[in-house]
């Protein structure tokens, strides 16, 4: 029975130390999140404006062509960038966007095409080293702080791979989009070969208007692609920071509860064994002294 | 007089933002200057550029801006910039170290870096910071 009680002690004492860990990490999450959005948020004004001069650029010259937006007769292979997180602690975040990444190869391969990855995070590499799979790219070491200077190196990479003739066809990224603090979902995009939508509703901010460019339309454009790609990538390696610690911080706050909830079960079941130990000391007690007594009986 | 809106943007932030009398910004065809009423433009800017706004009260705003876009349309005036300082932000002591770095890099004929272009960066910086080079 003591024995019982000493392991029952120390269960609690290592459950304990497990849910101040827990805790501390969610807790650091939680702080981590508010700064996240806040790049994401100083981020937005960028991005409106490039896509607002991309789409002025098109709109003012329907014919302008330009090599990334050249969709290829026969693709044969593509580029997954995926993004994952350098940290575990995070739940089903890594699994679900790997799980998504498969599924897009899946895709891919039914039409033909051989997709190559390119990954950004620790966890992602992890696992496709783990696999044996061969990547044509990899970055880590930024994912829940990411900066624009990454997202320039991942695109230059990305643009140059396309524009070789013996590159990829297409470009996809699979990342984690962040819907609100409670849902993330992984989200499928490709972002080469651009496409062209014809649109008769007027963009936001008032129709476009009739740009002179300098110096001509042709070089803005050449330009202006590439950034737009850059800033493409950059919005999809912040909405996965974002949601890797939203994830993080759920995860852990599950951990924490299951773990106090643990405590109190223990606790429950120590107290029970410690006042079955003391009963019998008592009963084993009161029946010494009562055989004592009995045979001191005897002797009269 | 009309005024015109001006936002100048990095990928990372929004650098600065505000109503000004005129713009100057230095495109790959040359100096452009914007008041208000502009034609629509939309120009490269080159790498290493200065761009000023002059807001009428003496209080200028002066930016490093290194490539980017500006666009101009109904007086608003975007500058999108793939990096920018505000000449108020400038660390003179490190633009000048950088630009020492990137000349005795030129001199000495190595190709580590892009030295010119790194020259080139420190210069604006130092320009917008209103220190001569």
């Amino acid at each position: 029975m003591g024995a019982q009680l000493r392991q029952l002690r120390r269960r609690i004492r290592s459950v304990r130390s497990i849910a101040k860990i827990t805790r501390a990490q969610e807790l650091i999450a939680s702080s981590r999140i508010v700064r996240a959005q806040q790049r994401m948020q100083a981020a937005l004004p960028y991005e409106r404006e490039i896509t607002r001069a991309v789409s002025a650029v098109l709109s003012y010259d329907t014919t302008a062509e330009h090599p990334l937006m050249v969709a290829k007769e026969n693709p044969q292979s593509a580029a997954v960038l995926i993004v994952t997180s350098d940290r575990g602690f995070a739940g089903g975040f890594n699994a679900s966007i790997l799980r998504e990444a498969e599924a897009l190869a899946g895709l891919l391969r039914e039409r033909g095409i051989e997709p190559k990855p390119y990954v950004v995070g620790r966890k992602g590499i992890g696992w496709h080293r783990f696999r044996g799979r061969e990547m044509h790219g990899e970055w880590s070491g930024f994912s829940d702080n990411p900066s624009y200077a990454h997202a320039k190196e991942i695109g230059e990479t990305l643009v140059e791979a396309f524009t070789d003739d013996n590159g990829i066809d297409e470009i996809h990224i699979v990342y984690t989009e962040f819907v609100s603090m409670l849902t993330q979902r992984p989200k499928v995009v490709r972002i080469l070969p651009l496409e062209v939508e014809e649109s008769e509703e007027a963009p936001p901010g008032g129709p476009l208007p009739y740009y002179e460019f300098e110096p001509n339309a042709q070089a803005v454009l050449d330009r202006l692609l590439p950034r737009y790609i850059e800033s493409r990538i950059y919005n999809a390696l912040l909405q996965s920071a974002v949601s890797e610690h939203a994830a993080r911080r759920r995860a852990m706050k599950a951990a924490t509860d299951n773990a106090n909830e643990s405590i109190q079960r223990l606790s429950l079941q120590m107290n029970q064994a410690r006042q079955a130990e003391i009963t019998q000391e008592i009963s084993e007690i009161v029946g010494g002294a009562n055989a004592l007594a009995e045979a001191a009986a005897g002797k009269e | 007089m009309a005024k015109l809106r001006v936002g100048v943007v990095s990928p990372e932030r929004e650098i600065w933002s505000g109503e000004a009398d005129m713009v100057i910004a230095k495109t790959v065809d040359g100096e452009i200057g914007i008041m208000p009423n502009h034609a629509p433009v939309l120009g490269i800017l080159v790498d290493g550029g200065v761009l000023t706004v002059k807001r009428g009260d003496g209080d200028d705003l002066v930016a490093a801006v290194h490539g980017g876009f500006i666009a101009v349309a109904n007086n608003d005036v975007s500058v999108l910039a793939e990096a920018a300082e505000l000449g108020s932000e400038v660390d003179v002591a490190a633009a000048r170290d950088a630009l020492n770095r990137a000349l005795a890099s030129i001199d000495a004929e190595s190709t580590g870096f892009d030295a010119q272009l790194e020259a080139k960066r420190a210069r604006a910086r130092l320009r917008a910071a209103g220190v001569e080079v």
